[in-house]
Protein backbone atom coordinates (compact mmCIF):
# COMPACT_ATOMS: atom_id res chain seq x y z
CA UNK A 1 0.00 0.00 0.00
CA UNK A 2 1.52 3.14 -0.50
CA UNK A 3 1.36 5.54 2.48
CA UNK A 4 1.04 8.58 0.16
CA UNK A 5 -2.37 8.02 -1.32
CA UNK A 6 -4.50 11.00 -0.61
CA UNK A 7 -7.87 9.83 1.39
CA UNK A 8 -10.22 9.66 -1.56
CA UNK A 9 -7.85 7.22 -3.50
CA UNK A 10 -7.62 4.96 -0.21
CA UNK A 11 -11.39 4.90 0.06
CA UNK A 12 -11.85 4.20 -3.60
CA UNK A 13 -9.02 1.85 -3.07
CA UNK A 14 -6.93 2.66 -6.21
CA UNK A 15 -3.74 4.10 -6.88
CA UNK A 16 -3.02 7.72 -6.36
CA UNK A 17 -1.94 9.74 -9.61
CA UNK A 18 0.90 12.49 -9.55
CA UNK A 19 -2.34 14.67 -11.03
CA UNK A 20 -4.87 13.33 -9.03
CA UNK A 21 -7.76 15.82 -8.69
CA UNK A 22 -8.78 15.24 -5.08
CA UNK A 23 -4.86 14.96 -3.30
CA UNK A 24 -4.58 18.56 -2.65
CA UNK A 25 -8.04 18.49 -0.28
CA UNK A 26 -8.17 15.24 0.37
CA UNK A 27 -5.31 14.66 2.60
CA UNK A 28 -4.91 11.14 3.98
CA UNK A 29 -4.70 12.13 7.67
CA UNK A 30 -8.91 13.33 7.14
CA UNK A 31 -10.39 10.22 5.62
CA UNK A 32 -13.64 11.14 6.87
CA UNK A 33 -13.91 14.31 4.89
CA UNK A 34 -13.48 12.31 1.52
CA UNK A 35 -16.21 9.58 2.94
CA UNK A 36 -18.60 12.21 3.86
CA UNK A 37 -18.57 14.11 0.65
CA UNK A 38 -18.49 10.66 -1.64
CA UNK A 39 -21.29 9.32 0.32
CA UNK A 40 -23.70 12.69 -0.81
CA UNK A 41 -22.31 13.25 -3.90
CA UNK A 42 -20.31 10.40 -5.27
CA UNK A 43 -16.54 10.60 -6.57
CA UNK A 44 -17.72 11.05 -9.77
CA UNK A 45 -19.58 14.31 -9.12
CA UNK A 46 -17.04 15.81 -7.36
CA UNK A 47 -14.45 15.29 -9.74
CA UNK A 48 -16.22 16.72 -12.44
CA UNK A 49 -17.55 19.94 -10.43
CA UNK A 50 -13.44 20.25 -9.51
CA UNK A 51 -12.30 19.81 -12.94
CA UNK A 52 -14.50 21.89 -14.41
CA UNK A 53 -13.70 24.69 -12.13
CA UNK A 54 -9.97 26.82 -11.51
CA UNK A 55 -7.27 25.48 -9.66
CA UNK A 56 -6.87 28.76 -7.54
CA UNK A 57 -11.08 27.89 -6.81
CA UNK A 58 -10.97 24.43 -5.66
CA UNK A 59 -10.13 24.20 -2.27
CA UNK A 60 -12.91 26.49 -0.94
CA UNK A 61 -15.63 24.39 -4.03
CA UNK A 62 -14.33 21.55 -1.71
CA UNK A 63 -14.78 23.03 2.31
CA UNK A 64 -18.47 24.29 0.55
CA UNK A 65 -19.19 20.77 -0.31
CA UNK A 66 -17.98 19.39 2.76
CA UNK A 67 -20.02 21.72 4.72
CA UNK A 68 -23.22 20.88 2.61
CA UNK A 69 -22.75 16.90 2.64
CA UNK A 70 -22.29 17.11 6.72
CA UNK A 71 -25.14 18.88 6.81
CA UNK A 72 -27.49 16.49 4.59
CA UNK A 73 -25.79 13.84 7.01
CA UNK A 74 -26.84 15.00 9.91
CA UNK A 75 -30.38 16.12 8.79
CA UNK A 76 -31.45 14.16 5.22
CA UNK A 77 -34.54 15.80 4.88
CA UNK A 78 -33.58 19.46 5.13
CA UNK A 79 -29.69 19.49 4.85
CA UNK A 80 -27.98 22.76 4.82
CA UNK A 81 -31.78 24.55 3.42
CA UNK A 82 -32.38 24.13 6.97
CA UNK A 83 -29.64 26.74 8.43
CA UNK A 84 -30.94 28.66 5.38
CA UNK A 85 -34.77 28.74 6.81
CA UNK A 86 -33.78 29.04 10.44
CA UNK A 87 -31.48 32.66 9.35
CA UNK A 88 -34.26 33.77 7.51
CA UNK A 89 -36.83 33.15 10.20
CA UNK A 90 -34.54 35.07 12.81
CA UNK A 91 -33.53 37.57 10.72
CA UNK A 92 -37.40 38.55 10.33
CA UNK A 93 -38.01 37.99 14.17
CA UNK A 94 -35.29 40.65 14.60
CA UNK A 95 -36.21 43.15 11.88
CA UNK A 96 -39.60 42.91 13.57
CA UNK A 97 -38.13 43.27 17.45
CA UNK A 98 -35.79 46.38 15.99
CA UNK A 99 -39.14 48.04 14.44
CA UNK A 100 -40.62 47.76 17.65
CA UNK A 101 -37.71 48.96 19.94
CA UNK A 102 -37.31 51.74 17.14
CA UNK A 103 -41.52 52.72 17.92
CA UNK A 104 -40.54 52.20 21.69
CA UNK A 105 -37.74 54.81 21.36
CA UNK A 106 -39.54 57.60 19.47
CA UNK A 107 -42.41 57.50 21.87
CA UNK A 108 -39.76 57.65 24.96
CA UNK A 109 -38.37 60.80 22.90
CA UNK A 110 -41.61 62.46 22.41
CA UNK A 111 -43.10 61.91 25.98
CA UNK A 112 -39.01 63.39 27.49
CA UNK A 113 -39.79 66.03 24.89
CA UNK A 114 -43.26 67.08 26.01
CA UNK A 115 -41.69 66.46 30.14
CA UNK A 116 -38.88 68.94 29.17
CA UNK A 117 -41.34 71.20 27.83
CA UNK A 118 -43.80 71.30 30.57
CA UNK A 119 -40.91 71.65 33.23
CA UNK A 120 -40.10 74.77 31.63
CA UNK A 121 -43.57 76.34 32.28
CA UNK B 1 -48.02 18.26 -1.80
CA UNK B 2 -46.57 15.99 -3.85
CA UNK B 3 -48.35 15.56 -7.15
CA UNK B 4 -49.91 12.08 -8.17
CA UNK B 5 -47.49 9.41 -9.66
CA UNK B 6 -46.88 10.85 -13.63
CA UNK B 7 -45.81 7.05 -15.00
CA UNK B 8 -48.78 7.25 -16.55
CA UNK B 9 -49.30 5.69 -20.02
CA UNK B 10 -48.40 8.62 -21.56
CA UNK B 11 -46.51 11.16 -18.93
CA UNK B 12 -42.96 9.77 -17.39
CA UNK B 13 -41.67 11.30 -14.35
CA UNK B 14 -39.12 13.63 -15.08
CA UNK B 15 -36.49 11.57 -13.80
CA UNK B 16 -37.57 8.67 -16.24
CA UNK B 17 -37.82 11.14 -18.82
CA UNK B 18 -34.47 11.92 -18.64
CA UNK B 19 -32.67 9.11 -17.88
CA UNK B 20 -34.59 7.56 -21.04
CA UNK B 21 -36.09 4.67 -19.05
CA UNK B 22 -39.60 3.32 -18.70
CA UNK B 23 -41.51 5.11 -15.73
CA UNK B 24 -42.60 2.28 -13.87
CA UNK B 25 -45.23 2.54 -11.32
CA UNK B 26 -43.86 2.84 -7.93
CA UNK B 27 -41.24 4.88 -8.75
CA UNK B 28 -39.73 6.65 -6.19
CA UNK B 29 -39.01 9.92 -8.39
CA UNK B 30 -42.40 10.02 -9.93
CA UNK B 31 -43.97 11.90 -7.10
CA UNK B 32 -41.55 14.78 -6.84
CA UNK B 33 -40.21 15.09 -10.31
CA UNK B 34 -42.96 16.32 -12.40
CA UNK B 35 -42.44 15.86 -16.02
CA UNK B 36 -43.50 19.69 -16.54
CA UNK B 37 -40.35 20.69 -14.43
CA UNK B 38 -37.50 18.97 -16.09
CA UNK B 39 -34.95 21.32 -14.95
CA UNK B 40 -35.68 20.30 -11.11
CA UNK B 41 -34.89 16.81 -12.17
CA UNK B 42 -31.55 17.69 -14.32
CA UNK B 43 -30.11 20.02 -11.24
CA UNK B 44 -30.45 17.20 -8.97
CA UNK B 45 -28.89 14.67 -11.18
CA UNK B 46 -26.04 16.98 -12.30
CA UNK B 47 -25.27 17.96 -8.81
CA UNK B 48 -25.90 14.81 -6.19
CA UNK B 49 -26.79 11.69 -9.45
CA UNK B 50 -29.70 9.76 -9.10
CA UNK B 51 -28.26 6.64 -7.81
CA UNK B 52 -27.33 9.47 -4.80
CA UNK B 53 -30.53 10.65 -4.65
CA UNK B 54 -32.60 6.95 -4.75
CA UNK B 55 -30.47 6.52 -1.67
CA UNK B 56 -31.22 9.55 0.42
CA UNK B 57 -34.69 8.72 -0.40
CA UNK B 58 -34.82 5.05 0.44
CA UNK B 59 -33.43 6.22 3.95
CA UNK B 60 -36.73 8.22 4.55
CA UNK B 61 -39.84 7.89 5.36
CA UNK B 62 -42.23 8.63 2.56
CA UNK B 63 -43.89 11.60 4.20
CA UNK B 64 -40.30 13.33 4.31
CA UNK B 65 -39.29 12.69 0.90
CA UNK B 66 -40.99 16.03 -0.75
CA UNK B 67 -39.66 18.48 1.80
CA UNK B 68 -35.93 16.28 1.14
CA UNK B 69 -36.36 16.30 -3.16
CA UNK B 70 -37.00 20.06 -2.50
CA UNK B 71 -34.12 20.80 -0.68
CA UNK B 72 -31.99 18.54 -2.79
CA UNK B 73 -33.16 20.52 -5.54
CA UNK B 74 -32.80 23.97 -4.06
CA UNK B 75 -28.89 23.15 -3.12
CA UNK B 76 -28.43 21.49 -6.30
CA UNK B 77 -29.93 24.94 -8.26
CA UNK B 78 -27.74 27.20 -6.00
CA UNK B 79 -25.03 25.06 -7.00
CA UNK B 80 -25.32 25.43 -10.43
CA UNK B 81 -25.94 29.47 -10.07
CA UNK B 82 -22.98 29.20 -7.95
CA UNK B 83 -20.38 25.91 -8.80
CA UNK B 84 -17.78 27.19 -5.83
CA UNK B 85 -20.14 28.08 -2.78
CA UNK B 86 -23.31 26.92 -3.18
CA UNK B 87 -25.76 27.25 -0.36
CA UNK B 88 -23.11 28.04 1.31
CA UNK B 89 -22.85 31.13 0.13
CA UNK B 90 -26.56 32.33 0.66
CA UNK B 91 -25.97 31.27 4.47
CA UNK B 92 -22.85 33.43 4.75
CA UNK B 93 -24.71 36.45 3.41
CA UNK B 94 -27.77 35.82 6.03
CA UNK B 95 -24.97 35.57 8.62
CA UNK B 96 -23.94 38.74 7.86
CA UNK B 97 -27.78 40.26 7.91
CA UNK B 98 -28.24 38.79 11.71
CA UNK B 99 -24.83 39.79 12.69
CA UNK B 100 -25.80 43.61 11.25
CA UNK B 101 -29.14 43.44 12.80
CA UNK B 102 -28.56 42.23 16.03
CA UNK B 103 -25.58 45.29 16.11
CA UNK B 104 -28.74 47.67 15.41
CA UNK B 105 -31.07 46.07 17.93
CA UNK B 106 -28.00 46.45 20.84
CA UNK B 107 -27.93 50.52 19.92
CA UNK B 108 -31.82 50.42 20.08
CA UNK B 109 -31.95 49.04 23.50
CA UNK B 110 -28.84 51.17 24.75
CA UNK B 111 -31.05 54.18 23.59
CA UNK B 112 -34.12 52.82 25.21
CA UNK B 113 -32.20 51.90 28.26
CA UNK B 114 -31.14 55.88 28.43
CA UNK B 115 -35.54 56.60 28.51
CA UNK B 116 -35.36 54.26 31.68
CA UNK B 117 -37.31 51.60 29.15
CA UNK B 118 -36.15 48.07 28.23
CA UNK B 119 -37.91 45.54 25.79
CA UNK B 120 -38.60 42.43 27.33
CA UNK B 121 -36.86 40.40 25.85
CA UNK B 122 -32.97 39.27 26.57
CA UNK B 123 -29.95 41.60 24.88
CA UNK B 124 -28.84 38.54 22.62
CA UNK B 125 -32.62 37.23 20.84
CA UNK B 126 -30.14 35.97 17.73
CA UNK B 127 -31.14 32.75 19.62
CA UNK B 128 -29.13 30.56 17.08
CA UNK B 129 -27.86 26.95 17.69
CA UNK B 130 -24.42 28.14 16.58
CA UNK B 131 -22.68 31.28 17.22
CA UNK B 132 -21.57 33.52 14.46
CA UNK B 133 -18.39 33.44 12.81
CA UNK B 134 -16.29 36.38 12.58
CA UNK B 135 -16.56 38.00 9.06
CA UNK B 136 -13.72 38.12 6.63
CA UNK B 137 -13.54 41.43 4.76
CA UNK B 138 -13.55 39.38 1.33
CA UNK B 139 -17.20 39.11 0.17
CA UNK B 140 -16.05 36.25 -1.97
CA UNK B 141 -15.03 34.20 1.49
CA UNK B 142 -17.69 33.04 2.95
CA UNK B 143 -17.63 32.01 6.81
CA UNK B 144 -19.26 28.23 6.99
CA UNK B 145 -16.45 27.51 9.77
CA UNK B 146 -18.87 26.60 12.39
CA UNK B 147 -18.28 25.64 15.77
CA UNK B 148 -19.35 22.87 16.61
CA UNK B 149 -20.19 19.38 14.63
CA UNK B 150 -23.51 20.11 13.61
CA UNK B 151 -24.75 23.92 13.74
CA UNK B 152 -28.12 23.93 13.66
CA UNK B 153 -28.84 20.30 13.65
CA UNK B 154 -27.91 19.25 17.27
CA UNK B 155 -31.20 20.92 18.47
CA UNK B 156 -33.60 19.33 15.94
CA UNK B 157 -34.75 16.42 15.37
CA UNK B 158 -33.04 14.15 12.73
CA UNK B 159 -35.02 14.13 9.92
CA UNK B 160 -38.25 15.28 11.05
CA UNK B 161 -37.70 18.61 9.60
CA UNK B 162 -37.59 20.15 12.52
CA UNK B 163 -39.49 23.54 13.38
CA UNK B 164 -38.77 24.43 9.27
CA UNK B 165 -41.65 24.41 8.18
CA UNK B 166 -42.48 27.52 8.85
CA UNK B 167 -40.24 29.26 6.17
CA UNK B 168 -38.77 26.68 3.59
CA UNK B 169 -36.93 28.65 0.51
CA UNK B 170 -39.42 26.61 -1.74
CA UNK B 171 -42.52 28.35 -0.68
CA UNK B 172 -41.25 31.50 -1.99
CA UNK B 173 -41.69 33.54 1.25
CA UNK B 174 -44.95 32.02 2.09
CA UNK B 175 -45.25 29.78 5.25
CA UNK B 176 -46.93 26.71 5.34
CA UNK B 177 -50.32 28.73 7.09
CA UNK B 178 -50.22 30.81 3.95
CA UNK B 179 -48.91 33.80 5.40
CA UNK B 180 -45.91 36.20 3.62
CA UNK B 181 -42.21 36.31 5.42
Amino acid sequence: MNPKRCAACRYLRRRCPKDCVFSPYFPPNNPEKFACVHRIYGAGNVSKMLQQLPVQTRAEVVESLCFEATCRIEDPVYGCVGIISLLQTQIQKTENLLARTQAEIAVAQTKHSQNQHSEFM
Amino acid sequence: MASSSSNTYNSPCAACKFLRRKCMPGCIFAPYFPPEEPHKFANVHKIFGASNVTKLLNELLPHQREDAVNSLAYEAEARVRDPVYGCVGAISYLQRQVHRLQKELDAANADLVQYGLSTSTPGNVVDLVFQPQPFPPQPLNPVYRLSGASPVMTQQPRGTGGSYGTFLPWNNGHDQQGGNM
